[in-house]
């Protein structure tokens, strides 16, 4: 399909603007003008609409077709939350308007709604407070264990450089601990994905400033000693962050607050229904304990005496700012019309489904795929394909396969602690049906890897490409149309 | 069970919940569990169910949009001149159209692009639009917004050069230089701010600045205050001395500005929400990052390549992905994740349903309707407003503290612009106006009388 | 004569140059070879420095400096086509030689006999 730039014709247009009402004229020097103008495209209305309507029609989403994307959640995005994001009142309030003197008079609508879902996710979570200024889970693990760090530093305890990891964590809590200044040691996980106890205690000391943990684990399960480590860790002098990625799994049902846990990052765009965008926006709040409440960053959300909301930077001990206001708004209204649609009767419900929903999926496909650990799971279920291995079938070649009977595949070749993984999430949203759809396919598929193994190796074949040369892409990068 | 709890069992109304009874029984039947209970207790979930007494009751679709509506009338308007990296352009209608799609919007990030071939190709066109406004070679797929992005450019002047020292101008943002000095306070990372002079860039004191430790010089353009400054010259020295140099840069002013690729800087950066995305209070924005191309390597975040297929079909994939935290984990470029994929597509539709031409008229109406409150005001007595040349934001000195007028023009309807004092101590009386196409003469000439009744 | 470590490298000693590569089994384990980050002539590296990285599409890794010792010269093949490690990485593969080096920190590595053995153990 051409790129828009190649349909672009000379003088034709889309967007017209009103007439100059002012004088013409302006302020820039003569010499600092551009003299080519870049070289956008030039298309009509409708070749534009066109042109992105048929790009979209290539991609699959949620709305078309069943998507189990292991650890992503990828649940429906409820329509009122866009209508919502649309509102003129949200959407044209130039964010500077809070800080101006006499502006947060003028932004009480917006400001409470931040404050609403502030204290919503602290009790729904166990935690002392929230900040909802994370722009996506990556920087809340970032602020998170920023925090930890402020943590030590203000009590002196600068020694504490290391930050325990689990093998099994995703490739985000080493990097964003080494942003904030750490370095990671690695604890090992048991045959279930869990923490080695006896690992974590060889590992904890006097240099240790916490653990990261990802509750539900990575593999999907639930780990019954997560106290005890939470335990072990504050013996230690250490702190404990949770990885909020699998909360789907927990809300309503468990408080990572409750179990020890100091610090605690979520992802809207999972758990809390917002839309993936094809890879964001979306926003990582981050709850904290009653120690860590000093060092959250600025501006906070404060309610005086007289009910009103004020934006406060009077926090001598906060970490600074991390973002250029207050978070990605726009996605924190939708995370927030659902906390209100579903309220405290709702959350429950989304992870007893998600869980029911995983462990039906893990009953039905376990005839069909190897499975390491075999016991009631979280809200997703990981196999392996080791079995379909053996003859020449691969994870990926099963999730081409997929693809080709219309179903997006799940997560594979993660947690790394699972050869040829296949992790799957149908998130309680989807019904029993499309769960038995998918089931026959996979029943389908494996049927395929045993005594038809090329047609998987062939596929997809109903899309509008084949499989890519992702070596050449990465040995010749051709990364834009110049 | 409470009340509620069981209204809502029996009711079936589970918000975006599939499952029935029914179902459910279906499924415990399969899973060989009495209910829920059992099956928490058998995924080792074996305490109390938290009572979560504080937290709200649900509520219908209805109600909680209702909810929403009162909250954002509780939001007031005013005609605002507010800028500061923010602006108010208008945005086609096509644009929110197109983002709508849900094949757009409720698709994930793609990692198999079979299925995502539409999401590719947009962020390649994307990055594509990106190096030709820039004058660049390379654009990653977007990362949070401008003031972060800022940040990754400052770790790959450092990955690049060895060193660890960061000069930036003061005529930076200060909401980015603030956020850059929370990210790099526990890396070694040395940031170095050299002040501007007045409403300028202080060339010689950057040139002074720089060291055999320093690794980047960042500056803005045009700089916080509106200014537009050549840059040529000063490039060149920087990089005479093996030392990196990066811009960040107004989008919508590239349209008729020469280009930090022309001007010789090694990266541009910045905040891409003049590009057709909403002010929507704060977010979500769109950090862009453009490279030349010696630079390809080094770039965070995610990149999409084209190549081809099996049968040698034209597509796209996301590639480079070495450089990324899934697989470097701890010596990953950043530890940067996602990008703001749909706030990307969002630039490119507008970048598109704007064109070549389009976007040149907003920016130029944007310049002449500056220029014109520019000089509406300075006739006002008592105020100056800075000479130099502007795109489409300047600054005026008061004869009193800016933040008092902004207080007491609110309640008339304007936000005539943003105090500097909050930013650069000993400026109180200074107040930074920004215009937009969107402005009309009316409305700048009502924001003017109505300072000119508070003089 | 040729030797290995355990990381999986290859040193090839003769006239004074020490050839270092990746073994046919790294090379194997990498897949596609998609990128090479080459040392710079005239550095000095000593053992257990990051020497060079090599990355694949889904892997980046890193190559140790078996040895101490100063680059005197790069494959620069490598960079335009990184995939001659895939076809060639014991022989054209190669990925630096390094001058003034100490034979006795050779003592520790593996001939290739015991690097073969080495790898059936892996393989258990």
């Amino acid at each position: 399909m051409k790129l828009i730039f190649e349909q672009s014709r000379p003088n034709r247009r889309a967007y017209r603007l009103d007439a100059n009402d002012v004088p013409a004229g302006n302020a820039i020097p003569a010499d600092m003008r551009r003299r080519e103008p870049a070289a956008l495209p030039e298309v009509s209305e409708l070749e534009a609409v066109r042109h992105f309507t048929n790009l979209s029609r290539k991609n699959f989403g949620v709305d078309s077709h069943f998507y189990p994307l292991g650890s992503c959640t990828m649940k429906y995005n409820p329509k009122s939350h866009e209508q919502i994001a649309r509102m003129d009142g949200f959407a044209s309030l130039h964010p500077m308007l809070g800080l101006l003197p006499g502006g947060e008079k003028l932004t009480q609508g917006a400001l409470e709604t931040l404050y609403f879902q502030e204290r919503f996710l602290s009790e729904l979570l166990g935690f002392a407070e929230t900040t909802l200024q994370p722009m996506a889970g990556a920087h809340g693990e970032f602020t998170g264990v920023m925090l930890m760090a402020a943590y030590f530093k203000d009590r002196g305890e600068t020694n504490r450089k290391v930050m325990l990891i689990p093998d099994a964590a995703h490739g985000t809590n080493p990097a964003s601990a080494a942003q904030a200044g750490f370095t990671c040691r690695e604890v090992l996980s048991d045959a279930e994905g869990n923490v080695d106890l006896d690992d974590l205690k060889k590992k904890l000391g006097d240099d240790v400033a916490g653990l990261m943990l990802t509750c539900p684990n990575t593999v999907g399960l639930f780990d019954k000693n997560v106290k005890i480590i939470c335990d072990l860790v504050h013996q230690a002098g250490g702190l404990c962050y949770c990885d909020g990625a699998n909360a789907n799994a927990i809300i309503g049902r468990v408080r990572p607050g409750d179990l020890g846990f100091d610090v605690m990052h979520v992802n809207v765009h999972k758990t809390f229904s917002t839309p993936h965008g094809g890879g964001g926006p979306g926003a990582g709040p981050v709850g904290a304990a009653e120690i860590l409440r000093p060092y959250l960053p600025v501006p906070r959300v404060v309610r005086n005496a007289d009910g009103e909301y004020e934006l406060r930077s009077d926090f001598p001990k906060s970490m600074g700012h991390i973002a250029p206001f207050y978070g990605n708004f726009g996605v924190l209204l939708k995370s927030g019309a659902y906390m209100k649609t579903l309220g405290r009767e709702g959350m429950i419900r989304v992870s007893e489904n998600a869980v029911l929903n995983a462990n039906y999926l893990r009953v039905k496909l376990a005839p069909l795929f190897d499975q390491k650990i075999n016991r009631m799971c979280m809200h997703e279920c990981v196999f392996s394909a080791s079995r379909q291995v053996k003859n020449g079938v691969h994870a990926l070649d099963i999730a081409k396969g997929l693809i080709d009977r219309g179903i997006h595949p799940p997560t594979i070749y993660f947690p790394l602690i699972i050869p040829e993984a296949l992790m799957i999430e149908p998130t309680e949203t989807e019904s029993l049906e499309t769960m038995n759809e998918f089931i026959e396919a996979m029943i389908d598929i494996a049927d395929q890897a045993a005594n038809n193994p090329d047609a998987l190796h062939e596929a997809p074949v109903t899309m509008p490409v084949r499989r890519l040369d992702e070596t050449q892409a990465a040995r010749k990068p051709e990364l834009a149309a110049l | 069970m409470t009340q509620s709890d069981f209204l809502f069992r029996r009711s079936g109304k589970l918000p975006y919940i599939a499952n029935t009874d029914a179902d459910q029984r279906t499924m415990f039947e399969t899973i060989g569990c009495s209910g829920f209970e059992e099956m928490w207790k058998a995924a080792q979930v074996d305490f109390p169910v938290p009572a979560l007494e504080n937290l709200s009751s649900g509520m219908s679709e209805h109600r909680m949009l209702d909810d929403f509506r009162s909250l954002a009338a509780r939001n007031a308007s005013v005609t605002a001149f507010l800028g500061g990296g923010f602006y108010d352009h208008l945005i086609p209608a096509a644009v929110d159209a197109v983002i709508s799609r849900s094949e757009f919007y409720t698709s994930y990030t793609p990692y198999q692009p079979e299925a995502s071939q539409g999401t590719l190709q947009a962020i390649y066109e994307y990055q594509s639009a990106i190096c030709r406004l820039t004058g660049m070679q390379v654009s990653n797929a977007s990362l949070y917004d401008g003031g972060s992005a800022v940040y990754e450019a400052a770790l790959l002047g450092c990955r690049v050069t060895r060193r660890s020292r960061i000069v930036i101008s003061e005529a930076v943002s200060p909401l980015y230089r603030r956020m850059l000095k929370t990210y790099a306070a526990n890396q070694e990372m040395e940031v170095v701010e050299v002040p501007a002079r007045g409403v300028e860039s202080d060339l010689a004191a950057l040139q002074a600045a720089v060291d055999a430790r320093t690794a980047m010089v960042i500056v803005q353009y045009p700089n916080f205050f509106g200014q537009v400054e050549q840059w040529d010259a000063f490039t060149a020295e920087i990089r005479q001395k093996k030392i990196l140099t990066a811009a960040v840069c107004y989008p919508l002013a590239l349209a008729v500005l020469r280009t930090p690729g022309e001007m010789g800087f090694d990266i541009a950066v910045g905040e891409g929400q003049s590009l057709g995305i909403p002010l929507s209070f704060g977010g979500p924005y769109l950090g862009y990052m453009a490279v030349k191309s010696d630079l390809m390597r080094k770039i965070p975040g995610r990149i999409v390549g084209r190549t081809v297929d099996l049968e040698g079909k034209p597509g796209f994939v996301l590639t480079l992905q070495a450089r990324e935290q899934h697989i470097r984990r701890e010596s990953a470029m950043s530890n940067i994740c996602s990008n703001e994929n749909l706030c990307a597509l969002t630039a490119l539709v507008y970048l598109t349903m704007m064109g070549k031409q389009g976007l040149i008229d907003a920016a130029e109406q944007s310049a002449a309707k500056a220029l014109f409150a520019r000089n509406e005001l300075s006739r006002l007595p008592g105020v100056e407003a800075t000479a130099g040349g502007f795109f489409n934001e300047f600054v005026i000195k008061l004869p009193f503290a800016a933040g008092d007028a902004v207080k007491r023009m609110l309640p008339k309807g304007y936000a005539p612009g943003i105090p500097l004092g909050a930013y650069y101590p000993g400026r109180e009386n200074e107040l930074l106006v920004a215009v937009t196409e969107k402005r009309t003469r009316e409305e700048i000439e009502g924001m003017v009388k109505a300072l000119e009744e508070i003089l | 004569m040729k030797y290995y470590t355990e990381d999986h490298e290859w040193v090839d000693v003769s006239g004074g140059e020490a050839t270092i590569g990746i073994s046919e089994y790294a090379a194997g384990e990498l897949g596609d070879i998609t990128f090479i980050e080459l040392p710079s002539e005239d550095e000095d590296y000593i053992v257990g420095d990051t020497l060079a990285t090599v990355e694949s599409v889904k892997t980046a890794s890193d190559v140790y400096a078996p040895i101490s010792g100063t680059v005197c010269a790069v494959n620069e093949e490598l960079s335009e086509d990184p995939g001659i490690i895939n076809s060639s990485p014991e022989e054209k593969g190669w990925i630096c030689k390094l001058k003034d080096f100490d034979t006795s920190e050779l003592d520790d590595m593996m001939s290739p006999d015991a690097y073969t053995k080495f790898l059936r153990k892996l393989e258990e």
